[in-house]
């Protein structure tokens, strides 16, 4: 989706949790309050009252219960009842389809908030049981070992070296520092990522994006309403996702056409990046879809550390949004590039493009 | 503003307890394929697929339209999976609306499914948690207090519950799709199966089915010229409140009054059971109906369940305002579906295609789901003209 002929619509306010190795006795909702509590005083508002629809991102299996959602709505103040949707996807879909409201005519402005608690389980085995459930999920291929192969291939390839790899974590780290609400930061160099033993090869631990409990959330509106609210916005200039095929051996694991494709239609050609924040789980992957995007050395790729400083799964796309979103209006940047991806190896991959606004 | 949208395909497998000569990927894509052979259309036509179904839990596979990209022929477009509890049917058929309504796209496709024989569903709705009871009861154990709520405000008969599962047992063996095939079924029946959850027996209670449901859903410009006649969104919305909050009314919940009120405004429907010429609504146990009846407008407080027991809901009956004459959730419930069955039999009585469950010259339907423990809502309204 262009912006063309259509009702401009910006991101007025992101919030994001610590990302935690372990939220302890905190259950889901008491992940989300906190979030939503500072992005409704971000954009001066009381809760979900204020705005026109709301959507979130979650996961049942995260929690090990139907229905992880359910609860969500409980965060919300929503008496009266409110018009409210949900995605099994990574919040960042919330966000596009509150879009999609907003274009309808049936929305000026939108809540949307991702969550997950993941450290009760073991995330990578949880997330094997996405695989084809005949032929691939009972061989409990985990998440881990996907990526281990898709980072063989591509040295084998001679695509990357394991301290292109290296490189990715290092400036992670470096990166992650400046953010208050990463992981994982530290003054890491390639040579001490090599240094590493290989856990499952070729990916070292630090190759491996942690398992973090959090929550994020965002409001997005269109620019007529966050005028009225007189808060700095960022425009989506343009925004579109793409899913591949779930055979991974018919993809082409050492790129992302889905990317490719969701790039292009959302214009990210069309302009300068000065910043892109890519939800690249593996550092390899940072590589592929930079790629993929055609950053050049002028984008500042993860600012934020990205999700190898700390992973909220379900809502990690979304951030990758509100951490473009932060940089536009800090004035660090005119122009930026957000990525989320779902699925095994970059099989689902959307693509989001922040501009400056007139008045931010 | 909203761009109008029709939908110009519809296809559904058969229910029944278990389909066990097909993958669920072999499942939604029999909905699927009939949904684009209804519509003339090839896999190619379409822009975008939205896939919804209820807890990933029900078959034991996370987020299964990761693995469904190739069943759909999706490969190389967007896909959005829609999750709003037992809702989800009708929630995923608004969202694949929004699309179109958007001007974003010009002709999507949308499937909901359930293969509950994958797994159980009693199971995935009653596993312990660490933060709350353990309630170990299913949808019946939560729903049954609230219908005695029910029956002790209305002062309805005890026999009202009975009345609505033979009418839907009868309209739904006029519908060769639906899951219960029951022409013979009774009042005596249905009193001497036995209780599930008093007050609600064995045969007032919806099965557990297998099943798909698929919509091709497009633009004003492209319906216009499509094979078969579109039947016209003339209202979307849903509603949500929260589980827990001081003065939550359970029996008559303010989100189902408010997401009605919205959507028969959209319609310009002011009195719906005038207005409306049949509807589709989420009734998987039986006294679901009168209380529906009246949370949706169509009587009053407290009286919904003399238009069940007068036949006003009735096809068989010459009712005049049938409800459910596919056979509704009670005669077919693959759960994740079941919203968009109600979505989608609504829009082809309009498209005057439902042959012995046709309500004559349907023109306006209403399409329900609700989700949860009744906090979710989905509808929509659809009609033979664009309005």
């Amino acid at each position: 989706m262009g912006q063309s002929n259509m009702k401009e619509i910006a991101i007025v306010a992101y919030q994001q949790s610590d990302c935690v190795s372990d939220a302890g006795a905190a259950n889901e909702v008491e992940l989300i309050i906190p979030v939503l509590g500072k992005v409704f005083e971000q954009v001066g508002i009381t809760n979900a009252q204020d705005v026109d629809f709301v959507c979130s991102g979650s996961c049942d299996y995260l929690q090990g219960a139907a229905f992880a959602f359910v609860m969500g709505v409980d965060a919300l103040g929503a008496v009266p009842p409110i018009k409210e949707s949900h995605v099994e996807m990574d919040a960042a879909w919330a966000l596009y389809e509150s879009m999609l409201k907003i274009r309808m005519g049936h929305a000026e402005s939108a809540l949307i908030y991702g969550f997950g608690k993941s450290s009760p389980g073991e995330l990578p085995n949880v997330l094997s049981q996405q695989l084809d459930p005949y032929y691939l999920a009972p061989l409990w291929v985990d998440t881990i070992s996907l990526a281990a192969m898709q980072a063989r291939l591509m040295l084998d390839q001679g695509l990357i070296t394991e301290r292109d790899m290296a490189e990715v974590v290092a400036r992670s780290r470096r990166n992650a520092q400046g953010n208050p609400h990463a992981q994982l930061g530290g003054d890491v160099s390639a040579e001490d990522v090599l240094a590493q033993q290989t856990y499952v090869s070729p990916l070292r631990k630090a190759d491996i994006c942690p398992v973090s409990d959090g929550a994020s959330a965002v409001v997005i509106a269109t620019v007529e309403k966050a005028r009225e609210w007189g808060v700095p916005y960022a425009v989506i200039s343009g925004i579109d996702h793409c899913i591949e095929t779930h055979n991974l051996g018919v993809r082409d694991l050492t790129d992302s056409i889905s990317t490719r494709r969701a790039a292009a239609n959302a214009g990210v050609g069309d302009g300068r990046v000065d910043v892109a924040e890519l939800y690249a789980p593996f550092s390899h992957q940072e590589i592929i879809l930079s790629r993929a995007l055609e950053l050049g050395e002028d984008t500042r790729v993860n600012p934020s550390g990205g999700v190898l400083a700390g992973n909220l799964m379900m809502a990690s796309g979304l951030s990758r949004i509100g951490e473009v979103f932060n940089r536009i209006v800090a004035g660090e940047a005119q122009r930026g590039v957000a990525h989320a991806t779902s699925g095994p190896c970059l099989q689902h991959n959307l693509v989001t493009v922040l501009e400056k606004g007139e008045t931010a | 503003m909203s761009t109008l949208a029709a939908v110009v395909g519809i296809g559904q497998t058969k229910y029944t307890t278990k389909r066990e000569d097909v993958s669920i990927a072999g499942l939604v894509r029999e909905a699927a394929a009939r949904a684009l052979q209804d519509a003339d259309l090839g896999w190619d036509d379409i822009d975008a697929v939205i896939v919804g179904k209820a807890p990933d839990m029900f078959e034991g596979v996370v987020m299964p339209e990761i693995y469904l990209t190739d069943a759909l022929g999706c490969n190389g477009k967007p896909m959005l999976r829609v999750h709003t509890a037992g809702s989800v049917g009708g929630s995923t058929a608004l969202v694949a609306a929004s699309h179109v309504q958007s001007g974003a796209f010009k002709r999507v496709l949308t499937v909901a499914f359930e293969k509950q024989s994958e797994s159980n569903a009693m199971w995935a709705l009653s596993n312990p948690q660490p933060f709350s009871t353990h309630l170990n009861a299913g949808a019946g154990g939560y729903f049954a207090p609230i219908i005695r709520e029910y029956i002790r405000r209305s002062g309805a008969p005890y026999d009202t519950g009975i009345k609505v599962a033979v009418k839907d047992r009868l309209h739904g063996a006029r519908n060769p799709l639906a899951h219960l095939q029951l022409p013979n079924i009774n009042m005596q029946e249905v009193e001497e199966s036995f209780m599930l959850w008093d007050p609600i027996r064995y045969l007032e209670s919806c099965p557990s089915s297998d099943g798909a449901c698929a919509m091709v859903i497009a633009s004003e410009e492209l319906a216009d010229k499509a094979a078969r006649p579109p039947a016209w969104i003339r209202g979307v919305a849903m509603r949500s409140e929260p589980t827990m909050y001081a003065g939550r009314e359970e029996v008559n919940p303010q989100a189902g009054r408010d997401c009605a009120a919205d959507v028969y405004k959209q319609a310009g429907i002011t009195d719906p059971r005038k207005d409306l010429d049949v509807a589709e609504v989420y009734v998987p146990f039986s006294w679901y109906e009168p209380m529906w009846l009246e949370n949706l407008g169509f009587a009053p407080e407290g009286e919904g369940w003399k238009l069940t027991m007068e036949g006003a809901t009735s096809l068989i009956d010459g009712g005049d305002i049938p409800w459910n004459p596919s056979g509704g959730v009670l005669s077919s419930n693959p759960i994740g579906a079941s919203g968009m069955i109600r979505f989608a039999e609504a829009a082809r009585q309009v498209r005057g295609e439902c042959g012995e469950h046709q309500v004559e010259g349907a023109k306006l339907a209403l399409g329900h789901a609700y989700g949860g423990g009744a906090q979710f809502f989905a509808m929509w309204v659809v009609g033979a003209e664009k309005g």
